[in-house]
């Protein structure tokens, strides 16, 4: 069970949180402007990383907030988490695991 | 037989105590501190279940978690009844009661030994090659037989009675393994202040240095005990297996509390689950002894050597007089040494090095012990007991002329595996030691340790494995659980199976309950023998939790029968359970489905309560319903955003029914919004969707729209929602209602207001889900039950009748209104549900709005919302039923659509229908066919409305 930093409440038990999937994707400013290929890479196009990789979680059972999270798929280290709207912080290709 | 095989010499035996235990319906007699195993080794008792597939008998090979052979069931009655325990891993407690398994009718004459007679003809793929044709005899046939013959022990009968908890809990220094190197390890972060846990998996500390001969370790182990326990940050887990390394160092712990008591008190925790979080952990899980892989190798008598110091040292314990000894590591002569001074006779010591060297080897040449080294073994004899051992000297390479020696009881050693389990879950990397022949620790993930003979063997200390030199493979046991031998594993490579994640399938070599911990190394050097590659080269299959096998008890832990889920109940449900209402299950809601009066079936009910609602007035309990508070200044665009309605001009004190899509155009949920001031809604949802839509609707505010000002609120169970619903209804609740004006004209359909009713505050909306002029009240929760009563009373003159989800499902369907998640399947659009109407077109952006643009959005083949009226019109039609153009009954038929909703209306007294059809909008009239398993039903499309097309009703 992973252990997760809220940048908002500190370390507590995967139990209360819940994933959301890969971050910084941008929901297109108006998206009735974008192609319909621009379409499919937002809706449906996620990257499927051995490695380190930005996702969202939210602590669903805590503060309710989302945020961000830089994670090794190949270790389940956390390498960071950070609040939405902050950029996601530089980190190596791929940890030590 | 009373213990001929005991002497008063086992450190760990409280010979005061003497405990009667029954093993196969035979009683016989052990001590305080016995295991089962121990037990039955000092009666002389060898023998002790059947082996999986070919019903071998078998004996006991090691003395504690990596016995492979001896599982038994361990009966307490019949709804504790624990199948498939290790004897030496079960506490001798007085009046135990064991079983053998896997043997009919009895352990000493068992049928199912004729597999042994045909084993030449069970190779290693037989179910996979044998059984494959014909299919249908798979299910029949076959797989009743395997199961019939190929099998452990039997579940209890009935359902578990005792209480399994769970805990959580936090450490510095996490310590696994309480051995010499454990204790150690404990100490040393004890002394620092640090808080520690310390688990073992048996039943005191100490763990190897329990088997030791020598006074000293006991004394000492004694001395870290007693200074372990003076430091209250020490927790010391006894009886506790570490069982599962998880992500973040979290360890999983099963505690067994009562296993070992005569008679557990009522209501005792029998086992506890720990999921520890350490800050550091500290593995000191020890190490395995290998056994040798020779012809014979799993007659019972046969054991390993530092099993049987174990026996001897702790239990006092002979496991036989007449001792040969097999040996490639020098534990072996130990073994012989300390079996000698305790009585025994050595028959002989067969070393399978050429040219041994060592302190106990030298020992046991002043002893005089008949060593002979650059042996192998081809074969031993005896049948519910080894009788002899026939033993050869390799010669050049080749097997030379054997001796036949008499004995008892056969020792082997093939040295030392580190036990890498829990730190190979934690993704730890392994690294291959050949001067240790073993995989040991290497680069670690976790922040973790590991100690002692977990983390490598002391220098060259790399014994022997694989095979030894043999001809006859086909008796020469790898892995005894599963029956897997030498000529297995041969064969699996001969027919191209070289990776070991393949060999391990196919031969089902180490994926027996114990894990391979006696044979997965052995497979390993088998395989890099044949193959002639080194055993890195090989692979290494993964280790997996658990470690031992651990009980479902502790996972459900509290978390059955009332406490499985949790049951949401509204605030007028023991009103309904005393109107003797049948409720249904709404994700965890309970629901009142209908009220039947005296012997009314359910059809009666539903027709009854039907009939009310369009002729007078029903009242249902909407409680289940979500509800959101949106609040803020820009609430009216948050919502026009989410959305596919408009919003702005929607003025305070009205409501307007809400389509919710996602962002992939597709209907995700509906509900009602009504303004009660600029910056407030009141938002309802689906009864299931009211959690998913606050997320969706919370990710949207908080990631992409921080520049709205919102709050949400879930008000769900903070209101009690009563609807009342009928051309009486007005009648019935104006005189209860004060401060909100509900004439027809001044509250019309599609209004909201704040009022107070009974004295009660109340949110009331105008609104219908039955077609008829309808009320939902909302009050606070508290208060629920008692304006449901002051209602229905006040509604006595009218005729008022409580009706339940039953009949509003069909009091909807005649109205056309579509259920999301029983019209809709996730791939609807709102067009495809006629829902376009509800659409805000001049609106910019809405969640959903370009994808609703997309070409296949917006085909005219899609499935589309219709009505169907079957031409027999008592037929009612099943739900999910496929539709067809033709009534032709013989695939393959183009599948048109489906029926999504079927009910008999008694208002219409006929049966009616939704459904999903391609195109279907525009083929009303056209006669279809809807696929029951009786015949294909032919039905007319029509628009999806019965009942009061031109929606009057509810302006009443
Ligand atoms: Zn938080």
């Amino acid at each position: 069970m992973l252990l997760i930093k809220c940048p908002y409440c500190g370390e507590r038990s995967e139990l209360e949180f819940s994933y959301g999937g890969q971050a910084h994707i941008v929901r297109p400013l108006i998206p009735s402007d974008i192609t319909d290929e621009a379409l499919t890479e937002y809706l449906y196009h996620r990257d499927n990383i051995k490695g380190v990789q930005a996702e969202r979680w939210r602590h669903l059972h805590g503060c309710g907030r989302f945020f961000n999270a830089v994670r090794d798929t190949t270790t389940d280290h956390f390498q960071a988490t950070y609040k939405i709207g902050e950029a996601q912080p530089a980190s190596g290709a791929k940890s030590d695991g | 037989m009373g213990n001929a095989f005991r002497n008063k010499d086992g450190k760990y035996i409280d010979y005061t105590q003497i405990l009667r235990f029954t093993f196969d319906g035979k009683i016989y007699q052990g001590y305080k501190g016995d295991t089962l195993a121990s037990a039955l080794l000092a009666n002389g008792v060898h023998l002790l279940g059947r082996s999986f597939k070919y019903h071998r008998p078998r004996g006991i090979v090691a003395a504690g978690a990596d016995e492979p052979n001896a599982l038994v069931t361990v009966q307490r009655d019949h709804a504790r009844t624990t199948p498939n325990v290790k004897a030496t891993q079960v506490e001798l407690y007085e009046g135990l009661i064991a079983e053998s398994q896997n043997r009919w009718p009895n352990l000493r004459f068992d049928v199912g030994a004729l597999n042994t007679l045909i084993s030449n003809f069970i190779p290693a793929g037989f179910y996979y090659k044998t059984f494959m044709w014909p299919r249908q005899a798979w299910g029949k046939f076959y797989e009743p037989f395997i199961r019939g013959v190929a099998g452990l022990g039997v579940a209890p009968t009935e359902a578990d009675p005792d209480r399994y908890s769970q805990r959580f809990a936090h450490c510095d220094v996490l310590v696994v393994g309480a051995g010499r190197a454990g204790l150690a390890a404990a100490m040393e972060a004890a002394e620092k202040g640090l808080r520690v846990l310390i688990c073992d998996e048996q039943n005191m500390f100490g763990g190897s240095l329990l088997s030791n001969a020598d006074v000293q370790s006991t004394e000492s182990l004694l001395q870290t005990m007693e200074k372990l326990h003076q430091y209250s940050k020490v927790t010391c887990l006894k009886r506790t297996i570490a069982f599962g390394y998880f992500p973040h160092n979290m360890i999983g712990l099963c505690e067994r509390l009562t296993e070992h008591l005569p008679n557990p008190a009522k209501g005792d925790v029998r086992e506890r689950l720990w999921q520890v979080r350490a800050r550091h952990v500290i593995l000191a899980t020890g190490a395995l002894e290998r056994p040798l892989v020779f012809p014979g190798n799993d007659r019972p008598g046969v054991m390993l050597a530092g099993a049987a110091r174990t026996y001897l040292n702790r239990y006092g314990v002979l496991p036989g007089k007449n001792i040969a000894c097999v040996v490639g590591h020098d534990n072996g002569y130990l073994a012989a040494l300390e079996l000698q001074q305790a009585g025994a006779t050595i028959a002989v010591i067969a070393d399978v090095r050429t040219k041994p060297v060592g302190r106990y080897i030298e020992q046991a040449r002043q002893a005089g012990l008949p060593i002979r080294s650059g042996m192998t073994v081809t074969g031993t004899g005896g049948y519910r007991r080894v009788r002899n051992i026939s033993v050869a000297p390799i010669v050049n390479g080749n097997i030379d002329a054997s001796d036949t020696i008499r004995c008892d009881t056969v020792l082997m050693t093939g040295g030392y595996t580190p036990s890498v389990h829990l730190f190979s879950q934690s993704r730890g990397k392994l690294e291959w030691k050949s001067e240790q022949n073993a995989y040991i620790p290497s680069q670690s993930t976790e922040n973790l340790s590991s100690v002692g003979s977990a983390a490598g063997l002391a220098g060259n200390d790399r014994g022997v494995i694989g095979a030894l030199p043999m001809t006859n493979k086909s008796t020469a046991f790898v892995d005894w659980q599963n029956d897997v031998t030498v000529k297995d594993i041969d064969l699996a490579t001969r027919e191209g199976f070289h990776s070991i994640e393949h060999i391990k399938r196919y031969t089902t070599s180490g994926m027996a309950t114990d894990q391979g911990k006696t044979s997965n190394i052995n497979t390993l050097g088998i395989v890099s023998n044949i193959l002639q590659k080194p055993v890195p080269e090989i692979g290494l299959t993964t280790f997996r939790m658990p470690y031992t096998p651990v009980s479902f008890g502790i996972f459900a832990g509290f978390a059955r029968g009332d406490l499985f889920d949790p049951v949401r109940t509204t605030p007028m449900h023991s009103w309904a359970i005393e109107q003797n209402a049948v409720f249904e299950d709404v994700s965890l809601w309970k629901r009142a489905r209908y009220f039947p009066r005296n012997s009314e079936s359910m059809n009666e009910a539903v027709a009854r309560e039907c009939l009310a609602v369009r002729a007078s007035c029903g009242l249902f309990d909407a409680s289940t319903l979500g509800k959101i508070e949106v609040v803020g200044p820009d609430a009216a665009e948050f919502l026009n955003r989410m959305y596919i309605n408009a919003w702005s001009k929607l003025t305070v004190g009205k409501c307007r029914y809400g389509v919710l899509c996602r962002e992939d155009g597709f209907v995700m949920d509906d509900g009602v919004v009504g303004r009660l001031a600029t910056d407030r809604f009141h938002l309802t949802t689906t009864t299931g969707g009211a959690a998913r839509v606050l997320a969706m609707m919370e990710d949207y505010l908080q990631t992409e729209w921080q520049d709205l000002q919102v709050w949400l609120t879930s008000t769900t169970e903070q209101w009690a929602v009563i609807a009342v619903q009928g051309p009486r209804a007005r009648d019935i609740i104006a005189p209860l209602i004060s401060g909100i004006d509900i004439s027809a004209h001044a509250f019309p359909h599609m209004s909201i207001g704040e009022g107070t009713i009974h004295g009660i505050t109340m949110r009331l909306m105008r609104v219908s889900f039955t077609g008829e002029l309808g009320y939902e009240i909302n009050v606070p929760a508290d208060h629920g039950r008692a304006i449901w009563e002051a209602i229905y009373e006040a509604g006595q003159a009218h005729g008022i009748t409580p009706y339940g989800t039953e009949a509003m499902h069909v009091l909807r369907a005649e109205k056309g209104y579509v259920i999301i998640g029983q019209e809709t399947d996730g791939t609807a659009t709102p067009d495809d549900v006629g829902l376009s109407w509800a659409i805000g077109k001049a609106k910019p952006d809405y969640v959903g709005k370009r994808a609703l643009i997309r070409q296949a959005m917006q085909a005219p083949t899609r499935k589309q919302l219709v009505g169907l009226l079957t031409l027999d019109d008592q037929v009612v039609l099943e739900e999910g039923a496929q539709i067809c153009a033709t009534a032709a009954n013989t695939p393959p038929m183009q599948l048109i659509g489906h029926v999504t909703s079927s009910y008999y209306s008694a208002t219409l007294g006929r049966s009616i229908a939704l459904a999903m059809v391609a195109g279907g909008r525009t083929c009303y009239g056209k006669t279809l066919y809807v696929l029951m398993p009786s015949a294909a039903i032919p039905v007319t499309l029509t628009a999806p409305v019965f009942y009061d097309e031109k929606g009057e009703q509810v302006n009443g």
